[in-house]
């Protein structure tokens, strides 16, 4: 009997925000608008088992916004790819667990952290991948202010040169980052245009539907990438942070701990 | 004497190579051209992936492709992959440990004439400073066909460095090479010339024109600046009574500095010249340049000779 998603993604909320309150390190707008997605993956859409075995044919995936590790992690706990003791490592001396993901944690593909690198990075697996295993599929997301990276659009054409229908780009469109909104510090606007004219099958939706990420996870083209922009919120969960650049990476105070917890509870325990 | 390019002689080993191992690839920056990838392209098409003016997306794209378990050869032009696609390199290729060789031609001042955008004087020192790489330079073309061979089975990130032109060969055909050691050119005790690259020739001809002079000169082919073979580069420093270093490449933070490293880590501060080009470069062909700075037998000689005085005078 599968979980129940929404379950799922507000107990890895649960767990991001003790990581960070507790370590006073990350970033937690981000891993909380992302988490659906990430939940999504590893719940519904990817096959941990064969992770587990690090079976030449499981799915990959690219956490390319790799500043929102901590959602990774809690996520990689969840199904069972990392010991749940090892969240209380997060950013301690000699840790696996940096804000950044490491090559060293189970499960993780690939050292993300330097943004504009993970569409180059997913594209290289699904070419490597469609020579020899066929039924792997490559995920990768990426921030939205991460697209000013000249990089990615680098990488977008080149996976549509190479029509590399095994490969899905996701987009955390949550609109922010770190000194203010997106279309003031570098506008995206008509992005699903810019997607669709460097050679992506573009789609657009709510990043916090199940029903709708599923559906978009499971879209294949072919011959074709998928590019898929989740409109999120960042910070999603609590009213405290929601839509508010400054938690990118602030750390809650104790009050703001206590109100953010209750929420997310608050959504828990929702019918 | 024959005279190949370094560069023709890897892309030849590569396709041999690559016949006989599908895990091999080659991934181009509109470079097949200037690397001499054409015939690769030519008869495995499916194993040569094009990405065109992007260095960036090549390197990590790379990265990629090896984490699925490809040895890929990313070969372009050595000053744009080693500058543009430095950040790649650094986490997708050095930190994340993926078996990528990074193959840079035409470097050094290989493009003199086409000004200093197209000199690379910083590979080496860049390179050095970033986890897991290996940094090679093979002199000739027997010696980059037995490297781009061992290559082929090695796992692991590296950055090769060669340059355009044909090469003075140094080596007998099947001469033998060991990855973690420098070759010893010539033995001798008077002194000794530390060289790496396409620099080992006029090394070689410099030891020459001493033992005219009745100096005993040994010469080192340092092809792998790092790991650096410390203990050949100590006995070196130990055992003679002056060294010069001798590189294409700024005299900052290249081969010359990894020696000097070894002396001073050592407590072994011989009498020691380090030869090399300025960061920025005049413009010209690279054996104009190199009579130019003195990177020739002859300047490699008197370098030496002075040294040797001064080290005799003290």
């Amino acid at each position: 009997m599968s979980v129940d998603l929404k379950t799922v993604a507000y107990e890895r909320r649960l767990a991001v925000l003790e990581m960070v309150y507790r370590h006073k390190s990350g970033h937690i707008g981000g891993s909380m608008s992302c988490m659906d997605i990430l939940a999504s993956l590893y719940y519904r859409i990817m096959d941990v088992e064969k992770i587990k075995m690090w079976s030449p044919d499981r799915d990959r995936f690219v956490l390319s916004k790799g500043h929102c590790a901590e959602a990774y992690y809690s996520v990689l706990t969840g199904v069972g790819l990392l010991a749940v003791e090892e969240l209380n490592t997060f950013t301690e001396f000699n840790t696996r667990l940096a804000e950044h993901p490491t090559y060293k944690i189970p499960g993780v593909e690939v050292a993300t952290g330097a943004l504009g690198h993970g569409v180059s990075l997913a594209s290289g697996m699904a070419i490597g991948l469609k020579a020899d295993q066929p039924n792997a599929h490559v995920y990768v997301l990426t921030g939205d202010g991460e697209l000013a990276e000249g990089s990615v659009w680098e990488a977008l054409i080149s996976a549509a040169k190479y029509h590399l229908d095994n490969l899905t780009v996701i987009i955390d469109r949550n609109r922010l980052q770190i000194s203010g909104n997106t279309e003031d510090v570098m506008p995206l606007d008509e992005l699903s245009a810019k997607l669709s004219a460097f050679g992506m099958y573009c789609l657009e939706i709510d990043g916090h539907n199940y029903e709708a990420i599923e559906a978009a996870l499971r879209l294949r083209v072919a011959g074709m990438p998928v590019a898929l922009i989740a409109n999120t919120i960042k910070g999603k969960g609590s009213s405290v942070m929601e839509n508010i650049a400054a938690w990118h990476h602030q750390i809650p105070n104790e009050k703001e701990y206590l109100q953010i917890k209750r929420d997310l509870q608050c959504v828990l325990e929702e019918e | 004497m024959a005279m190949v390019s370094c560069r023709k002689a890897f892309t030849k080993k590569l396709l041999e190579q690559a016949k006989q191992n599908i895990k091999l690839y080659a991934v181009t920056t509109d470079s097949r051209g200037s690397v001499t990838l054409a015939d690769f392209g030519k008869e495995l098409p499916d194993r040569l992936i094009e990405f065109g003016i992007a260095e960036q997306n090549a390197v990590a794209a790379a990265a990629g492709l090896a984490k699925t378990g490809k040895n890929v050869f990313v070969s372009g032009p050595a000053c744009f992959l080693a500058a543009r696609a430095y950040e790649q390199i650094k986490v997708d290729v050095g930190y994340n440990k993926t078996n990528v060789k990074i193959i840079g031609v035409s470097a050094g001042v290989s493009y003199g004439p086409l000004g200093c955008t197209h000199t690379t004087m910083h590979d080496y020192a860049a390179m050095r400073a970033l986890p897991n790489l290996r940094i090679l330079a093979p002199s000739d073309d027997v010696q980059t066909a037995w490297l781009t061979e061992v290559l082929c089975d090695l796992e692991g990130p590296c950055y090769v460095r060669m340059g355009r032109g044909d090469v003075e060969r140094i080596y007998e055909e099947n001469e033998h090479f060991d990855l973690n050691k420098a070759k010893e050119v010539y033995k001798g005790n008077d002194a000794a010339i530390i060289a790496c690259g396409e620099m080992v020739a006029p090394a070689v001809k410099a030891a020459e024109l001493l033992r005219e002079r009745g100096l005993q000169v040994r010469v080192l082919d340092c092809f792998s600046i790092k790991p650096l073979d410390e203990v050949s580069v100590l006995s070196a420093l130990r055992e003679t009574k002056a060294v010069v270093t001798v590189e294409e490449h700024s005299t900052l933070g290249g081969l010359g500095e990894a020696v000097a490293h070894v002396a001073v880590e050592n407590g072994r501060c011989a009498p020691m010249k380090l030869m090399g080009l300025p960061e920025e470069v005049i413009i010209g062909k690279s054996k104009e340049l190199f009579a130019h700075y003195g990177l020739t037998a002859e300047g490699i000689a008197k370098t030496l000779l002075g040294l040797l005085s001064y080290s005799i005078s003290v």
